[in-house]
């Protein structure tokens, strides 16, 4: 009884400062297993596991002292899996009513799901356009984070909790492409 | 493997904190580059606060790690070019797929097999700037 209604209350959708601190306590935790918590890292590690040490020097690094953050990132797909079967929020994502607006001009309808099926549906794969964001989105953030030396987990939250001016100056740079994409090219990428 | 299932548990942590914060959301992300809830930046606001108070805390009693030793914190490299175009870069991918590193594989765990291709963009990136990376300025 007393663990079903645990569960009712983690299901009810976090508010932002339960949730900060969560994000940070994980990377504390990292911290104490004498670990830094970065998730992008992980990609180069993939790639080197692929064979890319072979041709490409930046692949040639010790990964193999990198096995713990991919144990890491294995446990986020099933975490996102738990999440999703067992502790879905009950009601639709509290989206502002301004953003919904704004969606609804660029032909995205909201249907209150965590991202719009319309992009995000197996459908995607059938356009154009959902190749275009998914695939050409992924490069952006693999080649972004790689060149900026980590992502949001890196610079955002490890790199600003020890006050470093690189991580800020990534994180701005973060807002400048998010802003620039939002505003000036969604409104030619979902033109119709 | 004993000492591997710390770092699972902790990624399975991660994913349901990721997924009950509502970070790994298109909409959450486009409302934080809209201006239209303060949601995002709370979230990111009151993690890097803590996140400042216990790293100040770490140093400033010398703490150790489970396995006894001190911890150290390494900084960045100093710079800015790099930071910024591949900061600029990722941000441009991150309103795209309204997802970043984390939580493409948090999603891909909830039931979106189409992350399958953002990593594969993703992976195809992280290639890419190993390529040319010595071609661009840092």
């Amino acid at each position: 009884m007393l663990l079903m209604t645990i569960i009712e209350y983690i299901r009810q959708p976090w508010p932002w400062y339960v949730s900060g601190t969560a994000i940070a306590a994980i990377m504390v935790v990292l911290i104490f297993f004498g670990r830094s918590f970065g998730v992008s890292s992980n990609l180069r590690t993939i790639c080197s596991l692929a064979g890319a040490g072979k041709k490409v020097p930046f692949f040639q690094f010790d990964y193999k002292a990198q096995y713990w953050n991919l144990l890491f990132l294995a446990g986020t797909v099933a975490g996102g899996f738990i999440a999703s079967h067992w502790l879905s929020s009950p009601g639709a994502l509290q989206l502002s009513a301004a953003t919904v607006r704004d969606l609804q001009a660029l032909h995205i309808q909201f249907d209150g799901l965590t991202a719009p099926s319309q992009l995000f549906g197996s459908a995607a794969l059938l356009s154009a356009k959902g190749w275009i964001i998914l695939g050409i989105g992924g490069f952006l953030v693999g080649f972004g984070s790689r060149y900026a030396g980590g992502c949001t987990s890196g610079h955002a939250i490890s790199g600003l909790s020890n006050l470093q001016l690189p991580s800020l100056i990534a994180v701005a740079g973060f807002f400048i492409g998010g802003l620039i994409m939002t505003h000036l090219l969604y409104p030619l990428i979902f033109v119709r | 493997m004993i000492k591997g299932i710390k770092y699972i548990l902790t990624g399975i942590l991660f994913g349901i904190i990721m997924s009950k914060s509502e970070a790994v959301s298109w909409y959450r992300i486009q409302e934080m580059f809209r201006f239209q809830s303060f949601h995002m930046y709370g979230l990111i606001g009151s993690a890097v606060a803590i996140g400042i108070l216990i790293t100040l805390l770490i140093k400033r009693y010398q703490l150790k790690d489970i396995k006894g030793a001190t911890i150290t914190f390494s900084d960045k490299a100093w710079g800015w070019k790099r930071y910024l175009t591949g900061g600029i870069i990722f941000g441009l991918g991150w309103a795209l797929t309204g997802a970043c590193p984390g939580p493409i594989f948090v999603l891909l765990g909830q039931g979106f097999p189409v992350m399958l291709l953002v990593i594969a963009g993703a992976l195809l990136g992280t290639y890419t700037y190993g390529v040319i990376k010595d071609r661009l300025p840092h």
